[in-house]
């Protein structure tokens, strides 16, 4: 049964303060009960500092991927309700998204190995709170579930300090989404890039872009 | 690359060369073409852009999208490799804890340096530029004068090959006519900018870049280079002609496989090593310039990296082009009976008045810039316009609280998205679904960035000397880094946070991180803009300076220090093209020199 936006209570209080203290901790290196085990550091090693730049690199080719089937499931649930398919392109999971947020968190550097401690107990929050609203994980509940859900995660101008949190794991794993969805042809589509392709001459912006500025091109032929 | 490794040297060479950058590049050029021997020790490995070039590849295509990290600090696809902030093996300290007084030492170490990333731009330095200590008593003046450099301005441009236009401003050199490549259309960021730039009195200009923007005439340049110099002229229009104009794609920053945009390894070396007369040995670490009883230089000691063994080579001449701050090391670490202090240091000036540039960014999100029809704005992979300092007649009338001037660089923002947000998160805050792909298409590209580019005038606190303790993974002492910024700097940096807070504003659009902040907030580290200069002052006094006006050490006759350390100031115009102009003048000295038996 789908339940609407407006009969869905506002996360519980309590929740949230949990969460953020995993997350507190977790910045701390301390072993925490419910997400001492996803929270683990990553051993491997980077790509060095001579990679080769001409090969072509999928996520799991330099460092091994570590999301557990149910981390992957709520990335890949979340991803797809931040980047959903619709007239701008495709959905982030059919753009791989889920694998390059896997292979961030799972890369040996330390911004990631931040960002690691950021999502790894978010994601397990989320599956938590969507278990203890509607009894099921986070990829399995309705799309309004979900929603809703993230509707709380979104707010923007949260005062509560511990909302503030939940925001910053919202906003940190959407950047991430944004990173990873417009690095794709599809992706440039959706955003308006156009280029990389190699041409003859360049005539800069066309005459409807300086029309709709009120420009006019100063570089003549 | 084709290399040799230590064992194939020769017994002696004319010239030995310590680095392959701009610089060194230049040398390797000018006198591998005038028939001389060399033998070039590069630090790093060999390094062809034709091969090695990302030039198409995605984001999608790298490891987390191709953001910056700790192993590629430029980004995956930069051209950099082994080099950066840090380089494995190779650490550098600093004097102060304090951050405000430490350096950021960017190095490369890889065949052509930093000539296979940075960003191209060429400007000529100005008359002024080689007089600021006689127009406004700071800082030094320089023993030669625009004039003197000139001719090899022209040179390199035309060597290299340089788009952009002739203004007739004034510090702002024109060149001869013909000798630059027509400049690109002005982009959205650019003519933006150009017009909010009208409203409040800031000229917008073609800048002039290392990118050619039509083929090079290799029918008549390589005669006008080299004038009676058959072999030398069909060697260089080989040479150009091997080398494409830009096809306005590909971010310059990673180097150019069709040799559209110049790098060392694409336009100095390639014909150097067609002579004949170059033997390039790579993964050699110089240590010290070695002397005879005389007191001349007649080699160079160095690390094989590949084993760790010391080795040397013979040179009848020794060119140091390692990079100021390496070329300064090297200097220093080269101590004997009769350099206690470091070979060519009487003066004790070796390592003082390290320069870098003043920077100083703020962006800008336009709302008239908004949800623009998508249309390729990546033109030459660079910038296309820029403002030259206009303030000139200001500053005369003492209505400026800095004494000397700065560039502003425009960075439009429609650039190949991927790994990062292609928007800032604070515009995007808690939006999912299709509205954030909407909101992110509306924001994509309506930002512009200003950088000032600015003047710092030497000062006693900005210096660089060997550690005590401290050495590298061979056991060479390193650098330890001294900075300071003065006023002269801070102000400047004011005055362009106003002056950009202005033009973003003429442009209706709203800066980001606050109107009008101050210079001390906003500049730069000292080293982060990467116009490393200084260490080894150019002047006429022997007790005052460290080389001459032919970048030639008073001290040790036949010892050339080519690259930015003999600059006795750092103008707002980036170094490089005035590097490559110097090393030819100084080629041609040693040529002359060499040939009357001076050395
Ligand atoms: C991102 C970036 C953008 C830039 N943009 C611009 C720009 O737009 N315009 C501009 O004018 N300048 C720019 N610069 C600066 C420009 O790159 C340098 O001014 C220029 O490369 C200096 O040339 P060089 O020969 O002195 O040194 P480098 O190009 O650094 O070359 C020095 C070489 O010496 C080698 N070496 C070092 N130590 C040793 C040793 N002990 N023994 C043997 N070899 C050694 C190094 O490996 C290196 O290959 C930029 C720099 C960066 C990093
Ligand atoms: S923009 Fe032009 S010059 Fe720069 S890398 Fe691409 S093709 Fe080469």
């Amino acid at each position: 049964m789908d339940t609407t936006d407006s009969t869905l209570h506002r996360l519980p209080r309590r929740r949230v303060l949990q969460w953020f203290a995993a997350v507190a901790a977790a910045g701390e290196n301390l072993p925490l009960q419910g997400f001492a085990q996803t929270g683990a550091p990553v051993a491997a090693k980077g790509y060095g500092t001579d990679p080769d730049l001409t090969k072509f690199y999928a996520p799991g080719d330099v460092w091994p991927l570590t999301f557990s089937d149910t981390e992957r499931k709520a990335v890949t649930a979340l991803a797809d309700i931040i980047l959903p398919a619709d007239d701008f392109g495709p959905a982030a999971s059919s753009l791989r998204v889920p694998d390059f947020v896997d292979e961030w968190v799972s890369a040996p550097y330390p911004e990631q190995q931040k960002d690691r401690e950021v999502i790894l107990p978010g994601l397990a929050w989320i599956d938590e709170e969507s278990r203890s609203r509607f009894q099921k994980p986070f990829a399995d509940v309705s799309e309004p579930q979900q929603k809703a859900i993230c509707d709380d995660l979104g707010q923007p101008e949260q005062k509560d300090p511990q909302l503030k949190k939940g925001a910053a794991f919202f906003a940190r794993f959407t950047g991430l989404c944004l990173g990873a969805y417009y690095a794709t042809p599809e992706g440039w589509q959706a955003i308006g890039y156009v280029g990389n392709t190699p041409t003859g001459v360049f005539e800069g912006p066309p005459q409807e872009v300086l029309d709709q500025l009120g420009l006019e091109q100063t570089v003549k032929d | 690359m084709p290399t040799i490794p230590v064992s194939e040297a020769k017994p002696e060479y004319d010239v030995a060369i310590v680095g392959s950058g701009a610089g060194g590049g230049q040398m390797a050029y000018t006198l591998t073409l005038a028939g001389l021997k060399c033998v070039m020790l590069e630090a790093g490995r060999s390094y062809d852009p034709v091969t090695e070039t990302a030039m198409f590849q995605r984001g999608d295509q790298a490891p987390l999208g191709g953001v910056r990290t700790p192993d590629k600090h430029f980004g995956f696809f930069d051209a950099t490799v082994d080099g950066g902030w840090e380089v494995p093996n190779e650490p550098y300290t600093q004097a102060s804890d304090k951050e405000e007084e430490q350096f950021k030492w960017w190095r490369a170490r890889m065949m052509g340096g930093r000539t296979n990333h940075w960003g191209r731009i060429s400007l000529r330095n100005g008359p002024y530029d080689f007089k600021p200590y006689s127009r406004d008593g700071l800082g030094f003046d320089w023993p030669i004068s625009y004039e003197d450099v000139e001719p090899y301005y022209t040179k390199v441009e035309m060597l290299i090959g340089v788009y952009g236009s002739n203004e007739g401003m004034e510090n702002t050199p024109d060149s001869p006519p013909g000798v630059l490549q027509p400049p690109p259309k002005g982009r959205v960021g650019d003519l933006m900018t150009q017009k909010a730039g009208k409203k409040v009195g800031v000229p917008v200009v073609p800048i002039h870049r290392a990118v050619l923007t039509r083929p090079l005439d290799a029918k008549t340049i390589p005669a006008k280079l080299h004038p009676n110099n058959k072999k030398a002229q069909k060697i260089v229009a080989d040479s150009m002609i091997a080398r494409a104009p830009c096809f306005w794609a590909t971010p310059c920053g990673r180097g150019c496989s069709i040799k559209a945009n110049y790098q060392s390894t694409t336009v100095h070396l390639p014909p150097a090593l067609a002579t004949g007369n170059l033997d390039i040995i790579p993964n050699a670490h110089a240590r010290e310039v070695i002397l005879d009883d005389q007191g001349k230089a007649k080699g160079v000691l160095f690390i094989d990296k590949t084993t760790g063994k010391e080795e040397r080579v013979s040179a009848k001449a020794v060119v140091l082009a390692a990079s100021s701050g390496e070329t300064v090391r090297i200097l220093l670490n080269s101590k004997s009976n009769q350099f206690p202090d470091g070979v060519a240091n009487r003066s004790g000036l070796v390592g003082k008045y390290i320069m870098d540039t003043v920077g100083s960014d703020l962006r800008g999100q336009i709302p008239a810039m908004e949800n623009l029809p998508p249309h390729n704005d990546d033109g030459a992979g660079g910038s296309h316009f820029y403002s030259p300092w206009w303030l000139y007649g200001e500053q005369k009338a003492g209505k400026l609280d800095f004494a000397r001037g700065y560039h502003i660089e425009i960075g439009g923002t429609r650039r190949m998205p991927g790994g990062g947000s292609p928007v800032p998160g604070n515009f995007l805050k808690g939006l999912y679904g299709t509205k954030l792909k909407e909101e992110a298409r509306r924001y994509y590209g309506s930002f512009i960035g200003l950088a000032c580019r600015g003047e710092m005038i030497p000062n006693e606190h900005s210096f660089a000397e060997l550690d005590p303790d401290v050495k590298d993974k061979w056991g060479i002492p390193v650098m330890r880094w001294h900075w300071k910024w003065s006023d002269q700097e801070l102000n400047m940096a004011t005055h362009a946070q106003r002056t950009f807070t202005e033009i973003i504003e003429a442009m209706g659009g709203t800066v980001q991180g606050g109107p009008n902040r101050e210079g001390k907030e906003t500049i730069l580290k000292g080293g982060e803009t990467i116009h490393e200069v200084g260490g080894a002052l150019m002047g006429s006094d022997a007790e005052k300076s460290v080389c001459n006006g032919w970048n030639q050490t008073h001290d040790v006759k036949n010892l050339f220090l080519c690259d930015a350390s003999p600059f006795p100031s750092n103008a707002d115009k980036n170094p490089t093209l005035t590097i490559m102009a110097l090393a030819w003048r100084c080629a041609d000295h040693l040529i002359e020199e060499a040939a009357k038996g001076n050395l």
